[in-house]
């Protein structure tokens, strides 16, 4: 590879981090530490009821007997659960009750942040919840989905207004003991998203969830609870950053999705949190656990997520295809560049008839960055005529990078039809060279070469994140002709 | 249009071209034959700038412009077109989106405004008829499950959209069934004008059968040999190389 060509992919693995600025917001904070009073504490904060405050002591309690995961393929320094802050919130006089009310300056953070919070302005056809450190300060569009019978706010809204849908599905697919980071979020969690799409209404925009972590020395454990009733369709975004800083923050999130008969959930994440500098200092360390549960017959759930920021990514979104005929899709883009790490892939476990799943994983590594695919298919003893098609690519940015697939098979029934095919490839000298021949800079060269190798999972992805998701790879409109 | 002077040049450390002199005007069409090994390729990558093969003499201007001092992007730029023998696929870019950023470029270099999406893709069915592509493969990733053939006449194709100044075609027809030898024949003929210079590198004579060089070289061991007209190609043809390769032995 030439030095043009090396230099290319060189400036491309050192693209700047345009979120890291820092909101200049009074926070209220509990002091750092974890014991029972800080949940007490939390859950006070919110004014929880009794059993939800319960429901976190379990969850605290079991996580003491358990130690953190170390089966993934990445490398980091102990995390000091103690050395952390478990919630911290912009000072506010009392819960806002439109977006006038907002702190202009969190608005104005969400503006530069590409996300406009105020109607007028906001994007055309996206409701937006945004949740800034541990709390939600603001959701779009709320009045008028409610008029179609759609429930879409923050989660501590749904603790209060909708007690027994959050009381009958939370925990239903993640339970509270699940695994060390899950166990922490459910003891711990301080806000998130809710949405309830009631029997055959198909919500008519795209919801959306913008996390922002603002405050210093503290994690963000945010929970997201998504129920489609029988018929119910709903497609949802998540996108994420934070400012730029020398120490690591702990984020570690939990997704839970329910589909019941014939309803489909498609769920995009496009996850930039700061990735930490070129050594390797700072940068988020994300751990989260997403998991949806095709619960009727004939559901779908399908997950779409790009990749490309955290110093650690650990994230597996999985599907439990229990209705028959339910089906589970997994379209990944997961980028490293740097001395970023991620460690991730999904589960699909068949357990109705005729169900179906898809994985396309399509990982780029550059720079030092090392890449996972781990993934595992289980298709149950009971799951007749169950299908699998998986796909995982690598691509290498660069010699000094890293990529690795560990896919797992259990099939219990003989009747599974299981595919899977897998390529690591470098980045071609002949692609360049062709490319430049034909008269494109190395640059452009590279971004399109990237960009088509990543086609097939931003074709699933709902225009608006198609494009951003573009831009982070800093590509030009792909497909606009072709 | 193109002077090559004592042209040295190696791929790795093994010198390949030895001193190669040439001189291309507008509106000509010159073909390079020679056996396999005698540096046709080797010319051709080091003419578009490859990575790989290193120049360790002489020197070649193109519009009276220091060649070699070029990225290959600005020799693609300035309107040096290389055919390749082996096109590249690139998966998951489609085949107009490819051309277009590509012609766009181009286009800027030479100030000139660049081409919206639909302007692009009224010029490129236009193009794309008059080499007899299907209009299936514009959509298609570039050059990804194409036959051979199809590899071909999609080179012919970009040729034809990019309009360059010199077009070099590196045994372009090799592996082409009689039909498709024709088609791309008469792509490279329609290209033939006043202003443009084709230089095709050939192993066999048939090609020239369809696209008649005004200039014919035989290379042999990283020089031109002999020169002369369109009858020189077919005495080769009689011949084969090994009479010439005797001839010149000595010279080795």
């Amino acid at each position: 590879m030439s030095e043009t060509d090396k230099r290319a992919l060189e400036d491309m693995a050192r693209q700047e981090y345009p979120y890291g600025f820092v909101t200049p917001v009074e926070e209220d904070r509990v002091a750092k530490g974890l014991n029972e009073d800080v949940i007490r504490l939390i859950s006070a904060k919110k004014g929880e009821p009794d059993w939800l405050l319960e429901w976190r002591l379990k969850a605290y309690r079991h996580w003491l007997t358990m130690t953190e995961p170390r089966w993934a393929r990445l490398c980091y320094s102990p995390i000091d659960y103690q050395a952390i802050s478990y919630y911290a919130a912009p000072r506010m006089n009392a819960r806002p009750k439109s977006i006038e009310e907002v702190d202009p300056e969190i608005l104005r953070t969400y503006d530069k942040l590409g996300i406009p919070l105020a109607e007028r302005a906001a994007l055309a056809g996206v409701a937006v919840d945004a949740v800034f450190d541990s709390v939600s300060v603001a959701t779009t569009f709320k009045d008028k989905l409610r008029q179609m019978g759609i429930l879409f706010c923050s989660f501590s809204e749904a603790v209060r207004e909708h007690p027994d849908l959050v009381r009958k599905w939370l925990g239903s697919v993640v339970p509270p003991g699940d695994n060390f980071f899950a166990a922490l979020n459910s003891a711990v969690f301080s806000d998130g998203s809710f949405c309830h799409v009631p029997r055959g209404v198909r919500c008519p925009m795209e919801l959306s969830t913008y996390f922002r972590i603002n405050a210093k020395e503290t994690g963000q454990f945010e929970r997201t609870l998504i129920v489609a009733e029988e018929g119910a369709s709903v497609s949802y975004l998540e996108g994420c950053t934070a400012p730029r800083r020398d120490e690591n923050q702990l984020h570690a999130a939990v997704v839970e999705l329910v589909a019941l008969d014939d309803a489909s959930i498609k769920y995009s994440t496009v996850q930039n949190w700061y990735p930490g500098d070129r050594e390797g200092r700072g940068g988020i360390f994300n751990f989260v656990t997403k998991r949806g549960r095709c619960k009727g017959a004939r559901s779908r759930i399908s997950w779409t997520q790009v990749e490309t920021g955290s110093a650690i990514t650990w994230k597996y979104p999985s599907c439990i295809l229990q209705g028959d005929g339910s089906s589970g899709e997994f379209y990944s883009v997961a980028v490293t560049n740097h001395r970023q790490q991620a460690d991730t892939g999904t589960k699909m476990i068949h357990i109705g008839k005729d169900t179906r799943s898809t994985i396309i994983s399509k990982g780029i590594s550059a720079g030092f960055g090392q890449n996972s695919y781990r993934g595992l298919v289980r298709i149950a003893p009971g799951a007749e005529n169950a299908r699998n098609y998986s796909q995982c690519d690598s691509l290498l940015l660069g010699d000094r990078c890293g990529a690795h697939t560990f896919p797992n098979l259990d099939v219990q029934n003989p009747t599974a039809q299981v595919e899977h095919e897998a390529s690591t490839s470098r980045i071609g000298e002949d692609q360049l060279f062709y490319c430049r021949q034909r008269g494109l800079s190395p640059e452009d060269a590279v971004n399109l070469i990237v960009n088509g190798f990543c086609k097939r999972v931003f074709k699933e992805l709902p225009m608006e994140f198609a494009v951003e998701a573009q831009k982070l790879l800093s590509v030009s409109l792909e497909g606009s002709v072709g | 249009m193109l002077e090559i002077r004592d042209l040295m040049a190696g791929a790795g450390d093994k010198p390949v071209l030895k001193g190669l002199t040439l001189d291309v005007r507008a509106g000509e069409v010159h073909a390079i034959m020679g056996p396999n090994g005698s540096g046709k390729s080797t010319l051709a990558h080091v003419l578009a700038g490859r990575d790989g093969f290193a120049v360790t003499g002489g020197s070649v201007r193109f519009e009276g412009k220091d060649l070699l001092a070029m990225s290959p992007e600005e020799r693609a730029r300035e309107g040096l077109f290389l055919a390749f023998q082996y096109p590249v696929e690139i998966p998951g870019v489609g085949n107009s989106y490819f051309l277009k950023s590509a012609l766009n470029a181009v286009r800027k270099h030479r100030g000139l405004p660049e081409l919206d999406a639909h302007e692009f893709l009224q010029l490129l069915k236009q193009k794309a008829r008059s080499v007899q592509i299907a209009e299936n493969l514009l959509n298609r990733p570039v050059n990804e499950g194409f036959s051979g053939g199809e590899k071909k006449r999609n080179e012919i194709l970009q040729m034809a959209v990019l309009e360059p100044r010199l077009a070099v075609l590196d045994e372009t027809d090799s592996g082409l069934d009689i039909d498709a030898l024709r088609v791309v024949a008469d792509g490279i003929n329609a290209m033939r004008s006043k202003e443009r210079a084709i230089v095709m590198i050939t192993h066999y004579q048939r090609l020239l059968d369809y696209v008649v060089p005004d200039r014919v070289h035989v290379l042999l061991d990283g020089r031109l040999v002999r020169s002369g007209g369109k009858e020189l190609a077919l005495e080769l043809e009689r011949q084969g190389y090994a009479a010439l390769e005797k001839e010149f032995a000595g010279n080795r």
